[in-house]
């Protein structure tokens, strides 16, 4: 089973200790991944969506941060238990990432050409000048003009769009089976957004990559997206391929997710739908489920008892008390807020 | 029509460059804010969108004149803002506030909420301490806290929450005017939707008029009357929401439009995918500084800079392609 996904993830969990307390960032997370196949992790700040990115690639700084249980099988083996040594073979190389903010990952004090090879040569045993070569033919296929002028120039004399162009060359250029993009497309503006999507589209096809996509903008996963996973607190709450997620969410707070969404068919003069009040606090242990306090159809029982992921549909898993067979929630057109 | 509460008039704002050659004066600038004019009518929203670069922001700190324009003049109710020494600009500016985009950067993280709410009350020396008071938690509980936060600080607050308290304070000279600069950008959707209806409530209940600046389109269409489109430092396009959404002349309006991300997985979006980047506005393109990024420029779009052409009583767009009439280039 494990052989044919590219990544598995069972059971995931990190926590921070800040002070006496501890703080439980992701609680129990699974999911799988095949390969070429796309993911999209949506939720709120604060979620654990870039903690759990983080942890993909191992890079939770611990102390404070540990994590706590779980299994991360890529490519059939665990590599939660690999050497750091080993780690560092894999990382940047055959799982890398693309960071939020194309402004403050890459090092101002030394040329964009200088870190694309730094990738390049960490892992990959070429020769200074085929190594060079390597790097034009990323930029190139980034879509930057000029690359090889480009490639002595500091990260300040790129726009935003373009020093996230070249995050993602670095990113590619060892051919990675899966890159973890976090929030890549926030910081820039749409026109730029539908530049760097369909771009990463394109590098998917020819270098057949997994992705997985970090992001709190829904039509980002739209576009991108074959599956999507709806994290809240720490824990998923729905996990399900995007289409029957659109058409037929499940839990209360991914639908108050899709009503705040602005669409076009929002009027001017409707109110828009919020969820009310505030995530719960991390450092407490939850006996129930971690949305119990916003749901407007919690009950007794969504305050002991913690729910399970339950397969609803094919591939379609929601952890919510009330999505059995019997006593299926049924979504409430009006006024929930 | 009504008088405009609100009015620039061929605004610019030309930054200039160190010159390589030191104690020489450099002939270069970065032409932020060329030659823009607008007018807020009483009670409406504005919105003005673009690209990061275009100059949103500069127009937003001319027209309550935090910095002093190049040329053009803004009036606030018939008063030129320009012309105005310190003590009458200070009077002025109890009616124009601003919100800005960082709610975590935009509030001092030493003074508590109340200090921070009753600052423009202290600074305008208005009320008594007790008075100041009794408006701060007033003002709290309008933007939807609650009195006992005025003894926090900042940083006990969450995003959403901090950009209400920016709002508190906006509103406590009673303004007639509120710029929001990206006000909601840094939000999560959920909470963005919040402090959206916020404003929306909030200028129903003070009949404020909102210049609201963002790059969030669908934000725009959903809170704004009019709009504004800006392209290098130019207004390009400026129409009613449902001109600029629902037909878009300026084929720059139209790819900013295309490029929103789809609303659903099924949705096909035809793209007009816009390549190259924003040019430099230190050397802009000579004619429509957007014919390099075209899909449709002409040969006259290289040469000559389109005038703004009207479409409709409400609608206006500099393009040349307006003028020939045709509809080849509607998509």
């Amino acid at each position: 089973m494990g052989d044919e996904h590219l990544l598995e993830v069972n059971n995931l969990k990190v926590h921070f200790r800040s002070g006496k307390k501890t703080v439980r960032a992701v609680d129990g997370i699974s999911f799988k991944l095949g390969k070429k196949e796309n993911l999209g992790i949506v939720g709120e700040s604060g979620s654990g969506k870039s903690v759990t990115a983080t942890a993909l690639m191992r890079l939770i700084p611990s102390p404070p941060g540990k994590i706590a249980d779980g299994e991360i099988i890529f490519e059939g083996e665990n590599i939660l238990k690999y050497s750091n040594r080993k780690m560092r073979d894999i990382r940047g190389n055959e799982i890398s990432m693309i960071f939020q903010d194309p402004t403050t990952s890459l090092n101002p004090v030394y040329t964009v050409g200088n870190q694309l090879l730094e990738a390049i040569q960490t892992h990959q045993q070429l020769s200074k000048k085929d190594a060079q070569e390597k790097a034009v033919e990323m930029l190139e296929l980034v879509g930057i003009p000029e690359a090889r002028r480009r490639l002595k120039m500091y990260p300040h004399e790129f726009s935003g769009g373009m020093r996230q162009r070249v995050m993602i060359a670095i990113a590619l250029s060892c051919n990675p089976k899966l890159l973890i993009a976090d929030e890549p497309t926030t910081a820039l503006d749409v026109t730029v957004q539908a530049q760097i999507l369909e771009l990463m589209k394109k590098l998917q096809d020819e270098i057949d990559t997994s992705i997985i996509m970090i992001t709190h903008d829904l039509g980002v996963v739209w576009e991108l997206c074959d599956n999507v996973l709806v994290m809240y607190a720490g824990h998923m709450v729905e996990s399900g391929p995007v289409q029957s997620l659109h058409s037929n969410p499940l839990h209360p707070y991914t639908w108050g997710l899709l009503d705040s969404q602005i669409t076009s068919e929002t009027e001017s003069d409707e109110l828009l739908r919020t969820v009310p009040g505030a995530p719960p606090n991390l450092m407490t242990e939850l006996p129930g489920c971690p949305f119990a306090d916003r749901c407007v159809y919690a009950q007794d029982i969504c305050r002991e008892k913690k729910p399970e992921m339950l397969e609803v549909e094919e591939n379609h898993f929601v952890a919510c008390h009330f999505q059995t067979e019997d006593s299926r929630l049924e979504r409430r057109g009006g006024d929930h807020s | 029509m009504k008088e405009p509460i609100l009015q620039a008039k061929g605004l610019k704002k030309f930054f200039p460059l160190d010159s390589p050659i030191p104690f020489k004066k450099s002939s270069d600038s970065v032409r932020a804010v060329d030659d823009v004019s607008f007018e807020l009518y009483p009670g409406e929203t504005l919105g003005v969108v673009g690209e990061s670069g275009c100059g949103k922001s500069t127009v937003a700190r001319l027209a309550t004149r935090l910095i002093q324009p190049t040329e053009g003049t803004v009036y606030l109710e018939g008063q030129n803002l320009m012309t105005m020494n310190e003590e009458q600009l200070r009077v002025a500016r109890r009616d124009i506030q601003m919100v800005f985009q960082n709610p975590y950067a935009s509030l001092d993280p030493r003074k508590t909420i109340e200090q921070l709410i009753s600052e423009p009350l202290v600074i305008h020396k208005i009320g008594d301490k007790r008075s100041r008071r009794k408006r701060v938690h007033e003002l709290l509980e309008v933007v939807g806290l609650q009195s006992h936060h005025a003894n926090r600080h900042p940083h006990e607050f969450s995003g959403g929450q901090r950009q209400r308290i920016n709002i508190a304070r906006a509103l406590a000279l009673n303004p007639k005017v509120v710029i929001c600069d990206e006000s909601v950008s840094a939000l999560d959707v959920s909470v963005q939707a919040q402090v959206i209806n916020l404003l929306k409530e909030l200028q129903k209940e003070f009949q404020l008029t909102y210049m609201f600046i963002s790059h969030d389109l669908n934000v725009v269409r959903y809170m704004c009357d009019r709009i504004l489109v800006m392209y290098l430092g130019e207004v390009v396009e400026v129409g009613t929401y449902k001109d600029i959404y629902e037909r878009p002349e300026h084929p720059y309006t139209k790819a900013l439009l295309s490029a929103i991300p789809r609303e659903n997985p099924e949705e096909e979006k035809e793209r007009i995918i816009l390549t190259g980047n924003v040019p430099s506005p230190i050397h802009p393109p000579s004619g429509c500084y957007f014919h390099e990024r075209c899909p449709f420029a002409m040969d006259i779009c290289k040469t000559k800079a389109p005038e703004m052409v009207t479409v409709s009583d409400s609608h206006e767009a500099a393009c040349h392609l307006i003028n020939k009439g045709d509809s080849e280039h509607v998509i």
